[in-house]
C-alpha cells in the first residue's frame, strides 16, 4: 500500500515542567502538500517541530513520519530542515556555496564514504534548483541573507528529502525578495514534489502560496484546505491570535 | 644545512620530524580556528608541559635507566587534559571557553610543582620549552611519524563529518551525526599533535602552528578545501625555512618558526588589502 500520509501527528500534548506548550494536538500531512503552520510567537510551534524531528518526546500522543512511529524511525534522511537560525552561522566561515550544499549528503551517504559522480550531480541540481548556479563557487559569507537562505535549502533538498520542513525562513531575507522566495519553494513543491511544512507567522503570504493551512496556539485552532482558511473570518484569526489583527495580502 | 644532513643524523631527525608537524599542525589547526577554539592548544600544550615536567622527575629520581621517553607522559597528560576540557565544557555549557583557563593555569600549576620538587632541571626542560633541533632523536621521529599517520588518516575518513560539524553543529546533531563521539575522537587528535610538534617548535609555541598558517590561509582561500592546502604549504614553509634559517646562524628554531609564520601571515594581510585596491 502506498504511503498516503507524509506526517500524522496524533493527541500531541507536551509540556515544559508545569506550563502546556502544546494541548492535544492532531493533524495529518498528505503526501505533495504545501502546509503552512502558522500561529503568534511562543504558540509552540518550535516544539511541535522539535517533536516532530524527534529532537523532544511529547509526554501524550503519537507522532508517525511516512506511517513508522517515530520512536523507531530511522530514515532521517527522507526529512529535510531549514532551521531559523540557520542565518545566524559563522559567516567568516571559509566554504563555498558547493561545500555547504554538498554537507547535506553527509547523513545519508554514512561513515567512510564519499561523494560519487552522481552525488556531486544531485549538489549541482540542487543549487540549480535554488537559482545559485551562478555563485556555487562564492564563500558562503559573500552572499546576501536571502541567498544565503537559498544555499541553507539547496542543502536541505540535496539528499532528495520528501518532507522538508522550514522554520520561518524568511528571517533575514530581503523584504523586496520574500516574494520571490516564496514562489521559488512553489516551484520546489510542484516541481520535484517535495511535501513542505513551512513555519511562519507571516500569515497574509502563506494563504497564497499553501495547499493547507493549520493554526496552533497551544492547541490547534484551524486545520484544512487553504481555501477554506481564506474564508475565515478575520475575527476568527483574531481570537485565535489573542488581538486584533490585520491581515494584509499581497498584491502583485 | 642540506649538505650538513647528509652528515649528521640529528639534522636528518629534525627535518624529518619538522615537514611532518608542518604538516599536521596547520591541517588540524583549520578545524581549530574554524570552531573559534583556537586557545585550546595553548591549554593543551601548558598540560603537556606538566606531563614533560613528570616525565623529567620520574628520570631524575629513579635514574635514567628506565628508558622512559618524557614525550609518552606528555602525551598522556595531553590527551587527559583534552577530556577534561570535553567535560568542562558540557558542565559550564554557557561559559564554555571558562574550560581553557581553568586547564591551562591547572597543567601550569602542576608543571611549577614538578619543577620545584626536582630542584630545577638541566637543559633539558628548555629544550621542551622552546624547541631544539639537535633534541630530535630517532624513537621521537618514529613517535611523530605514527602520529602524523593516524590524524591524515582520521581527517581523511571523517572529513565530511568534521566540516558539517565545524560549520553547523545544531544541523548535523539533527540529521543523525554522532557528534560526541567524533569531536571526542578530534580533541584527542589535537593532543597528541600538541606532544609531537613540542620538540621542534617547543611548547610555549605550539598553539601558533596550529593558527597562525591558518589565520594567514583565511584570508586568501576560496573554501575549505583551499584552506587546507593553503594552511599546510604556509605551514611547511614556515618549518622548513625557519630550520635552515635557525641552523645557519644558530637560533631557537621555535621562535624563527612562528616569526616566519607571522611574516606569512602579515604578508597574506596586505595582498589581500592590495588586491582590493
Amino acid at each position: 500500500m502506498a504511503v498516503k500520509t507524509v506526517l500524522r501527528v496524533e493527541n500531541v500534548s507536551f509540556r515544559y515542567e508545569k506550563e502546556n506548550v502544546l494541548e492535544d494536538v492532531t493533524f495529518a500531512v498528505p503526501r505533495g502538500a504545501f502546509l503552512g503552520l502558522v500561529g503568534p510567537n511562543g504558540s509552540g510551534k518550535s516544539t511541535l517541530l522539535k517533536c516532530i524531528l524527534g529532537l523532544l518526546k511529547p509526554q501524550k500522543g503519537n507522532i508517525f513520519l511516512f506511517d513508522t512511529p517515530i520512536t523507531s524511525f530511522k530514515e532521517w534522511h527522507r526529512v529535510g530542515f531549514v532551521s531559523q537560525k540557520a542565518n545566524s552561522f559563522n559567516t567568516g566561515f571559509p566554504a563555498t556555496v558547493y561545500e555547504v550544499v554538498a554537507s547535506g549528503l553527509t547523513a545519508k551517504l554514512g561513515l567512510f564514504r564519499f561523494l560519487s559522480p552522481k552525488d556531486k550531480q544531485a549538489v549541482f541540481d540542487a543549487i540549480d534548483a535554488v537559482g545559485m548556479s551562478e555563485f556555487s563557487r562564492k564563500n558562503i559569507g559573500e552572499l546576501s541573507g536571502g541567498q544565503q537562505q537559498r544555499v541553507f535549502i539547496a542543502r536541505a533538498i540535496a539528499s532528495r528529502p520528501e518532507l522538508l520542513i522550514l522554520d520561518e525562513p524568511t528571517v533575514g531575507v530581503d523584504v523586496h525578495h520574500v516574494q520571490n522566495f516564496y514562489n521559488m519553494l512553489e516551484e520546489l513543491n510542484k516541481g520535484l514534489g517535495i511535501t513542505f511544512i513551512l513555519v511562519t507567522h507571516d500569515v497574509g503570504t502563506i494563504t497564497e502560496k499553501v495547499t493547507h493551512v493549520a493554526c496552533l496556539n497551544k492547541h490547534l485552532y484551524f486545520h484544512g484546505g487553504a481555501g477554506e482558511f481564506a474564508q475565515l473570518q478575520k475575527s476568527d484569526l483574531s481570537h485565535f491570535y489573542g488581538h486584533h489583527l490585520h491581515v494584509l495580502s499581497h498584491q502583485h | 644545512m642540506i649538505g650538513d644532513m647528509f652528515h649528521y643524523e640529528f639534522l636528518r631527525n629534525a627535518f624529518f620530524a619538522g615537514m611532518l608537524i608542518g604538516f599536521i599542525a596547520p591541517l588540524l589547526g583549520v578545524f581549530i580556528v574554524v570552531r573559534r577554539l583556537s586557545l585550546i592548544a595553548d591549554a593543551l600544550s601548558h598540560v603537556t608541559l606538566a606531563g614533560i615536567a613528570a616525565g623529567l622527575l620520574l628520570e631524575k629520581k629513579m635514574g635514567t635507566s628506565i628508558g622512559w621517553n618524557p614525550l609518552y607522559m606528555g602525551m598522556g597528560f595531553s590527551v587527559a587534559g583534552s577530556l577534561l576540557i570535553e567535560k568542562l565544557r558540557s558542565v559550564y555549557k554557557h561559559y564554555q571557553e571558562l574550560a581553557i583557563p581553568i586547564i591551562l593555569s591547572g597543567g601550569i600549576g602542576l608543571s611549577v610543582i614538578f619543577i620545584s620538587l626536582a630542584d630545577g632541571f638541566n637543559t633539558d626542560l628548555f629544550t621542551y620549552l622552546f624547541g631544539s633541533v639537535s633534541a630530535v632523536s630517532r624513537q621521537d621521529v618514529w613517535i611523530i611519524l605514527g602520529i602524523a599517520f593516524v590524524v591524515i588518516a582520521v581527517i581523511f575518513l571523517l572529513y565530511k563529518e568534521l566540516f558539517l560539524l565545524s560549520f553547523d553543529e545544531e544541523y548535523a546533531v539533527a540529521s543523525g551525526i554522532r557528534a560526541k563521539t567524533i569531536h571526542f575522537i578530534f580533541i584527542v587528535l589535537v593532543a597528541l599533535v600538541i606532544a609531537a610538534s613540542m620538540r621542534i617548535v617547543g611548547i610555549l609555541l605550539v598553539s601558533s602552528l596550529m593558527t597562525l598558517p591558518v589565520a594567514a590561509s583565511i584570508r586568501i582561500a576560496k573554501g575549505f578545501k583551499q584552506t587546507l592546502f593553503f594552511s599546510v604549504l604556509f605551514g611547511e614553509l614556515a618549518v622548513i625555512v625557519g630550520l635552515v634559517v635557525s641552523y645557519e646562524i644558530d637560533l631557537a628554531p621555535g621562535g624563527t618558526i612562528v616569526m616566519l609564520a607571522i611574516v606569512i601571515l602579515l604578508i597574506s594581510v596586505f595582498w589581500k588589502k592590495w588586491r582590493r585596491r
